[in-house]
């Protein structure tokens, strides 16, 4: 086929040129912007050095939004993918009703972060204050207004969201074992559970390596509804590193700082997230 | 055997009970508590509303500029998803077809974007939309179509790999030129992918709240999400308002999960598994 450069580019054009607008040429410029004091606007600006990176790494706010935020996607990864594995298990099994269940378990997932973080605002406060009450369990009272409340409030609100993505994921998967596998098992007198664990689990790596990276990378990217839940309060004790950076340009107007907290997150969440690809790619198995 | 079969399976039955109770009790809350006044809620949340007031519904629509918002948020999505699909199919069918280092290069570049967070682009993107004065609607669509196109190439890229060639070189030798080709032989192989990237735009362009929260300043402009946002900074824990608010928020999205329940459950579950 005649092949010409003309068309090559042509076609490539258009998301070409929108892709550097919004990504290639603010990620070059950005990481240039964190060795210089930058105001936000101006683009002559005086060469820092690492000045940035010193003084956001020595940042009280950054370091307390680091902690937060790795603790939270620890716990929220793993229990988002713990419901999201029940779950799949639970509608693959053949009852009555399943695919009601199935889409009422992702439905949560198609509502935007705004809106979730404000109804379990509702939950949270109201709701919840009035069965600890009712019920005269005192904690269930007072939710959000301190750390941990609303850090259990954040994984709370993420396992609801995010679990149903991850679930159709693992459906996907068990549908794709073979039923004479297990047939085959069952004959050479496998019992269910051996079924489970030594064949369905390791036939599941492939779905394990995709869910993991998703609820990975959207745990580190989590904003709205860390904003619209507790908007990082009491005290910015539940704040996360996205609203950090955003608070840090915005509210205290440090842009450079910001622009150096930035490249630090972009390293931190790609260094994970390649390392947790490529070590549960090696455990998947041929078939 | 019989009976613990039964057994087995009422307990999987509530299980998954108990699970969709937890995934509706939410949203069931805040429909219960739309139709009450402020003072019912505060007396009990947990009951049923004594009369159906439609009073929450007409302030909260009123205040949330509700048809503008939805004006908005249709224009934006559609018109960046419908660019989306064409311009990255175009890419990638290019990216696919020619197999020079540039192209390899290109499509590398595309990939490893994925990982770059929104965070981390966001305050010199900024400063460029303002340097070229692309604020407000038109500036919004041109990045959200730069962004999201990463995610959109590398779905194409996956599926036209196993497209076959044979197609497109015989309507070469027939003298038709490569745009054709594209348009005509092409676009129509690749329709199940492209719904997929459709939903999977959809769906984020829908919910975007920073980027537009950054970009629009024009009032009358904001997107859903936008608008949303803004009502709770007036009304804060003014619950009846706010929970008819999330309420008719939450309507066109459940109105569109209705209609392509099934093309969204596949797209979803393609998008991440070829992603």
């Amino acid at each position: 086929m005649r092949k010409s450069k003309k068309i090559f580019w042509l076609f490539l054009a258009p998301c070409l040129i929108t892709f550097c607008i919004a990504v290639v040429i603010p990620t070059l410029t950005g990481i240039y912007y964190s060795f210089t004091d930058w105001d936000g606007l101006h683009a002559n600006c005086d060469f820092v050095f690492l000045n940035n990176y010193i003084s956001a790494v020595r940042d009280i706010y950054f370091q307390n939004a680091f902690v937060f935020t790795f603790k939270f996607v620890i716990i929220t990864v793993i229990a988002v993918n713990v419901v999201a594995f029940a779950a799949a298990m639970l509608v693959t099994q053949n009852i009555k009703g399943n695919n009601l269940f199935r889409s009422i378990f992702f439905m949560p997932n198609l509502v935007g972060g705004v809106l979730v973080g404000f109804a379990w605002q509702f939950i949270f406060c109201d709701v919840f204050d009035s069965i600890g009450e009712i019920l005269g369990i005192n904690w269930l009272c007072d939710w959000l207004s301190t750390k941990s409340t609303g850090f259990w409030g954040l994984v709370i609100l993420v396992v609801w969201q995010m679990s149903g993505y991850m679930m159709l994921i693992y459906i996907a998967q068990i549908q794709n074992i073979p039923e004479n596998l297990l047939e085959s098992a069952r004959i050479d007198g496998a019992s269910s559970f051996q079924c489970f664990w030594k064949i369905k689990l390791p036939l599941m790596m492939p779905a394990f390596t995709i869910g993991l990276f998703l609820t990975l990378t959207n745990c580190f990217k989590l904003y709205d509804q860390n904003l619209t839940l507790t908007g990082g309060g009491p005290a910015k004790a539940t704040e996360m590193l996205t609203m950090d950076i955003c608070n840090t340009a915005f509210s205290r107007n440090m842009y450079g700082m910001a622009q150096a907290k930035g490249i630090i997150f972009l390293i931190v969440v790609a260094l994970i997230t390649v390392s947790q690809l490529m070590f549960t790619k090696s455990k998947e198995v041929e078939m | 055997m019989q009976r613990k079969k039964i057994i087995s399976k009422t307990v999987i039955i509530l299980c998954c009970i108990m699970l969709a109770a937890f995934f509706i009790f939410p949203i069931l809350l805040l429909f219960i508590n739309s139709f009450k006044s402020l003072k019912e809620i505060y007396m009990s949340v947990l009951q049923l509303p004594e009369t159906m007031n439609l009073d929450n519904y007409i302030s909260a629509f009123k205040e949330l500029d509700y048809l503008n918002a939805i004006k908005n948020s249709l224009i934006v999505t559609c018109t960046v998803t419908a660019a989306n699909v064409i311009c990255c199919s175009m890419a990638a069918w290019v990216l696919v077809r020619y197999k020079t280092k540039t192209s390899k290069l290109i499509f590398t570049i595309f990939s490893v974007a994925v990982l770059v967070p929104f965070q981390c682009v966001m305050l010199p993107l900024l400063a460029e939309m303002g340097k070229l004065n692309m604020i407000n609607m038109p500036g919004l669509m041109l990045v959200n179509l730069g962004f999201g196109s990463s995610m959109s190439i590398i779905l194409f890229h996956g599926f036209m790999k196993n497209v076959p060639v044979e197609l497109e070189e015989a309507a070469a030798i027939d003298g038709a030129s490569q745009p054709r080709i594209f348009f005509t032989i092409v676009l129509p192989l690749i329709k199940g992918i492209a719904v997929t990237v459709a939903i999977l735009n959809v769906m984020s362009l829908w919910n975007d709240y920073l980027l537009p929260s950054l970009t629009i300043n024009r009032s009358g402009t904001q997107t859903l999400p936008l608008r949303t946002y803004l009502f709770f900074g007036a009304y804060t824990k003014k619950w009846n308002l706010g929970s008819a608010a999330l309420v008719m928020a939450i309507i066109p999205v459940i109105i569109f999960y209705v209609l392509c329940q099934k093309h969204i459950i596949k797209g979803v579950t393609e998008g991440a598994v070829k992603g």
